[in-house]
């Protein structure tokens, strides 16, 4: 009886293979292997968001620890929701509205896609939830400028309008096959898998925001310490592994160019530790734990424009100056006195100017060839850092003023910053009810 | 001299160390604590209501010369209320013991210039 079924079984599956093997046979066939590799890196992509919680949270005091996670675990709710939604659609659907974003009706709720294979051979759904991951950790990272102070109701609204109206459009731009970032020059900006679209523009929108908001209470003159730098350095190396996702993955094959990304992306990150390690040893004489994973964090930000075209040499080199100009940020931000909390400015936005621009550099020859190739003339280093400029330039401006103006109208509506009593009491308290450390209490 | 310990909400930590500097008072000791009083608080865990046995508390250790005893209780007082000026159960309690001797490590000093 049991064998009878089994076998039932056996042929219903194979029944069912070999029907559905059918009814694919005039779609593009699914090629296994980049389809294995682009759903590992969706996971490891959405890994690298509590990587950031735990990065973050690590870094604030002990009452708004769970405050600081929940603004990232949010994110993974609330954009997830919003990208299957409209966000998949506003990105890579035709242009509309003058190229302002994209929009095919098919691609809301993800409808059309059901059984669609793209080119590559991987199935639609899994480069569209790849990107969702994008989408969702850019709002993410913006919300360590503003840690520590803001409302919760406010920071949710927030990252809901900035995903729709920041990250959809630009994303758009530099990755839609009709994006006027995408078609700008010979081969396009360079940006193999986020430099503008996540670093710049989350790094830039967190520096309005922090400025708009002004600082913490205490701020500078309180010393603010860390509540646990192991939550922090466990977080950044879950973003490191991560981002072998966020940059390997985003070349949506799994081959040549998903090794030269993943070898960029390592030398890159080691170089920028490295690099923070010595310039910290030698300014302040000792080399920080939280140091260390700033300059991994530095490298990896500005690789990640750079991962698809750049050697490791020029990783190496992109690593090392990251870290240095990140490094100068922050000590020109400490006197400057502006309240960038986590440096979500210092690191991701001006680690992130730095890769996009100094990328030009280190290309890869045949790249070069391609791209003259493709221009029907010579396509030198400088004709391509000009682009490269115009759409790290779009990219700030477009954050810097879309930003202002939604946090305008939230603050009006919502009271984005916390009130004197909540701040004082903590996020963790005065929003979520709770406390991160409350089992360490006798009970 | 005298020893004051207050046991605060630990909302409030930040309010009565603000206002503690503000007086002029600016060497105390804090810890967390957790004991029983009037009070039962709930807490949320999983959308669940919970209260605990113990509540989590913060202690604030102060020594003083006289003259500074009143200006330290009031502060605190005002500054630890919570739920307008009438406050509310929980809000802690101030001990005052007899301070016998204070010495300063550093120079060995004694008595109330080593507080």
């Amino acid at each position: 009886m049991n064998l009878l079924s089994k076998k039932n079984l056996i042929s219903m599956v194979l029944l069912f293979v070999v029907s559905s093997g059918v009814f694919a046979a005039d779609t593009t066939p699914i090629d296994t292997g980049a389809t294995a590799w682009m759903l590992t890196s969706t996971a490891l992509v959405l890994l690298m968001i509590p990587g950031l919680a735990m990065f973050y949270g690590g870094l604030v005091r002990t009452k708004n620890v769970l405050g600081t996670i929940m603004h990232s675990f949010a994110a993974m709710g609330i954009i997830s929701i919003l990208w299957v939604a409209v966000g998949y659609s506003m990105t890579f659907g035709p242009s509309i509205l003058g190229g302002w974003f994209g929009w095919n009706p098919d691609y809301f709720f993800l409808r059309g896609i059901d059984e669609s294979i793209m080119d590559a051979g991987v199935p639609e759904y899994v480069f569209s939830m790849f990107q969702g991951k994008f989408a969702i950790i850019t709002p993410a990272l913006i919300a360590g400028a503003f840690a520590e102070r803001v409302s919760f109701k406010a920071y949710v609204v927030f990252i809901a309008v900035w995903g729709i109206f920041v990250y959809n459009p630009l994303a758009h731009w530099v990755w839609a096959s009709d994006g006027f970032l995408f078609n700008l020059g010979a081969a396009g900006a360079i940006d193999f898998a986020g430099g503008t679209v996540v670093h710049i523009s989350a790094g830039v929108s967190g520096l309005v925001a922090a400025i708009y908001l002004g600082a913490r209470r205490g701020y500078p003159y309180q010393v603010i310490r860390p509540n646990n730098l192991v939550l922090t350095m466990l977080g950044a190396g879950l973003l490191w592994v991560g981002w072998f996702g966020f940059n390997a993955g985003s070349s949506i094959s799994s081959g040549l160019s998903t090794a030269q990304a993943l070898t960029a992306t390592q030398v890159a990150a080691a170089a920028g530790a490295m690099t923070w390690m010595i310039i910290e040893g030698m300014h302040q004489g000792k080399a920080t734990a939280l140091g260390f994973a700033s300059g991994i964090l530095a490298g990896l930000v500005a690789v990640t424009p750079a991962a698809g075209v750049v050697q490791p040499y020029g990783a190496m080199i992109l690593g090392v100056l990251a870290s240095m100009v990140c490094y100068m940020a922050i000590m020109l931000k400490n006197k400057l006195g502006y309240d960038d909390s986590l440096d979500a400015f210092g690191i991701h936005g001006v680690g992130g100017i730095v890769g996009a621009i100094m990328l030009v550099f280190f290309i890869r020859p045949s790249w070069m060839n391609n791209a003259a190739e493709a221009f029907g003339s010579d396509w030198t280093v400088w004709n391509q850092l000009g682009v490269q400029a115009l759409a790290v330039t779009v990219a700030i401006v477009y954050a810097a003023v879309m930003t202002l103006a939604i946090i305008f109208v939230v603050d009006k509506i919502f009271k984005f910053k916390s009130s004197e009593i909540d701040e004082m009491a903590g996020l963790d308290r005065s929003y979520h009810g709770e406390r991160g450390y409350g089992m360490l209490n006798p009970n | 001299m005298k020893l004051i310990t207050a046991i605060i909400r630990e909302a409030q930590l930040d309010q009565v160390r603000e206002a503690l500097i503000e007086a002029d008072i600016k060497r105390i000791s804090v810890s967390r604590v957790s004991g029983h009083g009037q009070q039962r608080i709930e807490e949320m865990y999983r959308g669940q209501v919970i209260v605990p046995d113990l509540i989590p508390k913060i202690k604030i250790e102060i020594a003083v010369n006289e003259e500074f005893v009143d200006i330290t209780i009031d502060t605190i007082i005002k500054s630890a209320r919570t739920d307008g000026p009438d406050g509310k159960v929980g809000d802690g309690k101030i001990f005052i013991t007899p301070l016998e001797e204070v010495i300063r490590i550093r120079t060995g000093e004694r008595g109330g210039k080593a507080i």
